[in-house]
């Protein structure tokens, strides 16, 4: 699955883009800045996710079921266990979200559409209804994070940025791995065509099952690194519908022509909350509103189109 | 049932709310024959293949494959025990190339080794996929989206990705139509020959009774859901009724 998949381009663009995002974090922007590249980062594992989703058509309003999921049970698993290991943290957000993902993957992948991006909203609602009812999970208040260990030595913010990037890094490789593999090109197949899949032996539910699990867990990653990185988990900022509905401003901001896109689309998008809050305390969703506004009129395939325009007209201009 | 034949089909129904699409279709077919289905628009042939092949589930009756019953299986299910089908519209995958189209399903039928996480340009299953399409005359036409070719190479590559699967009955409805007339001979004698020489049984929808003469064994003629005739081409294309329902005239 793997063989040769470091002679692929993109994934050597996105190894080179996350390095430089990294020595810039770690040693020469101010902490503000290297952490919106760390939350952006994690985060774009979860717009990875719906990218993915998305080439098949799906589109889930409901993906901070699996983000919030991931977190929780790294806050779990330390109130119960005691786990502060960051391997382990990811391990078990990862776990998490894919079991889950793989339990209501067998509902979902029979809906298309409005109907599967209703269901997986209404699950995630669920979800939140009952973290915020939970008392033992800290209700609306939620639960702290302690920080972060690696092998009983505690992690410092840039040891546990640039560990952020190399997860990254493993799952752009895993992704793209997945995207040229025959399985991964079922993906444009069956937005074309279900019949044929079926015809040509495959199971269309199956394929959309995978494709749904590997989501999950790129989701349930996002929301474990998410947690480790804030130190906190909340249901309003991990499950609530708006998280979910930032995801998919996020995917159709970054755009689905690029492995690459999605982390550089969550970057950019950490920086224009924090800038539009600044600015404008009172009204920052308007920008963010604005911002979704002009790209979807100049620049429908998102970001990475806006590159490649751009890239066009470089190079016809040195022509 | 006989296990000396490889399909056959007994009292087949088919009623859409009360219309009648197949009635009393009772057939034997034998392994490697090569079998004509032809009749009038609306006579119930595409309905008649599309039960074999699991797209429709016949109200009554029962349908046999090597001595199996397979009545109301799953079309994916019909394609793992070897009968496979291309479509009277092609259905393909419009948005990608001819060769993804076609490496895709060579990759689908070979998901026993692992091919289905290789990547889907694997040098090997291109160079395996360059030959076919050059078989099937689409091989310049390689990279080209599938929207963009006439509708006549989408049936060919529709055919195309039917028979990597290597099926042991294969059902091709109307495989010439939008075919060009120069082309459709060629066509078909690569393609017959092909599966003449695997030994696949096949049974094809066809108008152009040229065609019929020159390809198959045998003839099944229908007729508003109802096998008219089953016969020779020879005797079949001479009999009354095929003459007055069939050829209209
Ligand atoms: N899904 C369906 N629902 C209702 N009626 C149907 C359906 N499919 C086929 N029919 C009817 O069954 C009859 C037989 O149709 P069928 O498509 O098998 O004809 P055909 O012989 O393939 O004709 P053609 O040469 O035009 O392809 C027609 O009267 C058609 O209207
Ligand atoms: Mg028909």
């Amino acid at each position: 699955m793997f063989k040769g998949i470091l002679k692929d381009q993109s994934v050597q663009t996105s190894i080179g883009v996350i390095f430089i995002l990294l020595i810039f974090g770690s040693f020469i922007l101010p902490e503000w800045m290297s952490n919106n590249f760390m939350y952006g980062m994690s985060r774009g594992l979860a717009v990875l996710g719906l990218m993915i989703l998305w080439r098949t058509n799906l589109v889930s309003f409901g993906h901070a079921l699996y983000y919030g999921f991931g977190a929780y049970a790294v806050a779990l698993c330390q109130k119960f266990f005691g786990v502060t290991d960051i391997l382990l943290r990811l391990l078990i957000a990862v776990a998490a979200a894919g079991l889950l993902g793989f339990a209501l993957g067998f509902i979902l992948r029979k809906y298309r559409e409005i109907f599967f991006a209703m269901l997986s909203l209404a699950f995630s609602m669920v979800l939140y209804g009952l973290l915020a009812k939970a008392e033992f999970l800290g209700s609306t208040d939620g639960m702290s994070i302690s920080p972060s260990t690696f092998f009983g030595t505690e992690l410092g913010r840039i040891a546990l940025f640039n560990f952020i990037g190399l997860v990254v890094i493993l799952a752009i490789i895993f992704a793209q791995a997945y995207l040229r593999s025959s399985l991964g090109h079922l993906t444009t197949a069956i937005q074309d065509n279900e019949i044929r899949v079926e015809y040509l032996g495959y199971s269309v539910e199956k394929a959309i099952h995978i494709k749904y699990v590997i989501s999950a867990c790129l989701a349930g990653g996002a929301g474990g690194l998410m947690a480790a990185s804030l130190g906190q988990v909340d249901p309003d900022s991990m499950v609530l519908w708006s998280v979910s509905g930032e995801l998919v401003f996020v995917t159709i901001m970054s755009g689905l022509g690029n492995i690459l896109a999605p982390f550089i689309g969550a970057v950019i998008f950490e920086f224009i909350r924090t800038y539009a809050f600044e600015w404008a305390p009172q009204a920052w969703q308007m920008i963010i509103g604005g911002t979704l506004l002009a790209i979807i009129f100049f620049s429908p395939g998102g970001l990475w189109s806006l590159f490649q325009k751009l890239n066009f007209l470089r190079k016809k201009n040195n022509e | 049932m006989n296990n000396n034949f490889i399909l056959q089909t007994k009292d087949l129904q088919k009623s859409f709310s009360g219309i009648i699409a197949a009635e009393n279709i009772n057939i034997s077919v034998k392994e490697g024959e090569i079998i004509g289905i032809i009749g009038a628009n609306g006579a119930g042939k595409t309905v008649f293949v599309n039960m074999i092949t699991g797209y429709l589930k016949p109200t009554s009756g029962k349908i046999h494959f090597l001595g199996n019953d397979i009545t109301g299986i799953k079309p994916r299910e019909a394609t793992h025990i070897g009968v496979c089908r291309s479509f009277q519209v092609s259905q393909v995958f419009m948005t990608m190339t001819v060769k993804q189209n076609l490496m895709i399903a060579m990759s689908l039928s070979k998901k026993k080794g692992g091919q289905l996480l290789l990547p889907l340009e694997d040098e090997k299953l291109s160079k395996e996929c360059d030959k076919i399409l050059d078989l099937y005359k689409i091989k310049k036409q390689g990279d080209l989206i599938v929207s963009t070719l006439s509708q006549g190479m989408r049936k060919l590559l529709d055919i195309a990705m039917a028979v990597v699967g290597n099926p042991k009955v294969l059902l091709l409805d109307e495989p010439t139509s939008g075919v060009s007339v120069e082309e459709k001979f060629g066509i078909m004698d690569i393609v017959i020959s092909a599966l003449k020489k695997s030994g696949t049984t096949v049974l094809f929808v066809e108008h152009d009774m040229e065609i019929v003469e020159r390809y198959v064994d045998r003839v099944i003629a229908f007729y508003q859901g109802q096998v008219i005739c089953d016969d020779t081409p020879k005797k079949a294309l001479k009999n009354k009724k095929v003459i007055q329902y069939v050829l209209g005239s």
